[in-house]
């Protein structure tokens, strides 16, 4: 399950806005405009089953995510979704994996103090015995010149 | 019927006579013929791979994901505590101090190590360098990785961190890093092939005890080890999924 953010746990001045997630979900989303840089040199993990559902992190991506590791675990993988990316991209990300192959793009995440990171990230399928098992997600650091490209992109995307 | 063992070629060669010396452990544990062959480079270890010639082998990740879904290879064990990590290395007079400063055409020496190069590609990508925009300055090992930078042949270095920490002090006070790659969950593992999997779970046993006597203590310490690690299947798949990510 998925739950709103709470106001105690924003660092900074915010605003609010309701993202409609699986097209089914609604989240009460708070965010900032502070930026986390991306630490060099690491990789932030992930692994979710083939609903979206989160079922392993590494230390990366908690210390980015701002939650504990018994907050994301079991959670969808949309509690990172920034009101900034557009739902298109998504989309793409999904379709792309469930035909079987690898995704790539550059994603704007939110943290749950309602600050945001950039990652260059690239999902591909789990396949165990010919079967789609999850979705691993590994994110690494773009360059700045891919993030402000992305920025003048994705509010054509909405 | 004799089997064939090889190490990857990147491991580094003050430790070649201890791999002698874990053949012939291994041999006499489990009375299996096995031949230790070490190629100088990776290309004649593919061959051989290709060929079907190798039954064992310390295999680096990069290898890992063909041994596994081409060849049918299985792990046995890791070095315990071990991760491949890669370094991002400039003359220490280089004015750059973060790799968002570099520039195309920037003059790259790496070895043909491929985990380790594949590491420290991706950690050249925040200062928009790809393979299509550096200068490639190929290196037989990581000591002359080191002489390139100091003679200013090459802008930038990338090293498996565990051959940069053990160049001299006085190569290294010549030398800056710019960026660590903190990983840890990219290893080397000891495969098993098709032909010798009916004792898989035996050799496994012995590795994984090999620590808890002197004589086994002695082969880990000629190899750098402290232990082996079992690695599970699961694991294994885990990393192979985490090379193909990265190797986009």
């Amino acid at each position: 399950m998925i739950a709103d953010m709470n106001a105690e746990d924003i660092v900074g001045d915010y605003q609010e806005v309701s993202l409609q997630l699986y097209g089914s979900i609604k989240r009460k989303v708070l965010y900032t405009q502070i930026e986390t840089p991306y630490p060099d040199g690491k990789l932030i993990v992930s692994t979710t089953n083939p609903d979206g559902i989160i079922t392993h992190v590494n230390r990366s991506f908690v210390e980015m995510s701002g939650y504990r590791e018994e907050e994301l675990i079991g959670a969808p993988h949309s509690i990172l979704r920034h009101p900034d990316m557009p739902s298109a991209a998504f989309k793409d990300l999904w379709d792309t994996v469930r035909r079987g192959e690898k995704w790539q793009g550059f994603v704007k995440n939110l943290r749950k103090d309602g600050g945001y990171y950039w990652v260059k990230a690239t999902v591909i399928p789990n396949v165990r015995g010919g079967k789609v098992v999850g979705y691993t997600s590994v994110r690494r650091k773009p360059s700045r010149s891919k993030i402000e490209e992305c920025c003048k992109l994705y509010p054509t995307l909405f | 019927m004799s089997f064939q063992f090889t190490v990857s070629p990147d491991f580094t060669p003050d430790h070649l006579s201890g791999w002698y010396i874990f053949n012939t452990w291994l041999q006499k544990q489990t009375g299996i013929a096995m031949h230790l062959e070490m190629y100088n480079d990776f290309q004649g270890q593919r061959e051989a791979i290709q060929a079907d010639n190798v039954d064992l082998i310390y295999a680096n990740p990069f290898d890992a994901a063909m041994l596994v879904r081409e060849k049918g290879f299985l792990p046995l064990v890791k070095a315990e505590g071990a991760a491949d990590e890669a370094l991002i290395v400039v003359n220490a007079d280089n004015a750059i101090n973060d790799v968002a400063d570099l520039e195309p055409g920037t003059r790259v020496t790496y070895t043909e190590d491929p985990d380790v190069r594949l590491m420290g590609m991706i950690m050249l990508e925040p200062g928009d360098l790809d393979n299509d925009n550096i200068v490639p300055v190929l290196a037989d090992n990581y000591v002359l990785v080191a002489k390139h930078l100091l003679k200013a042949e090459a802008d930038v270095g990338i090293f498996l961190a565990e051959a940069y920490d053990d160049l001299s002090t006085m190569v290294k006070n010549q030398l800056k890093v710019l960026v660590r790659s903190q990983i840890s969950v990219i290893h080397h593992a000891l495969m098993i092939g098709p032909r010798l999997q009916d004792r898989r779970e035996e050799i496994e046993s012995l590795l994984v005890e090999m620590s808890n006597d002197d004589r086994g203590r002695g082969v880990l310490q000629s190899l750098g080890f402290s232990a082996w690690q079992k690695v599970d299947d699961e694991a294994m798949e885990f990393m192979i999924d985490l090379m193909d990510t990265l190797n986009t």
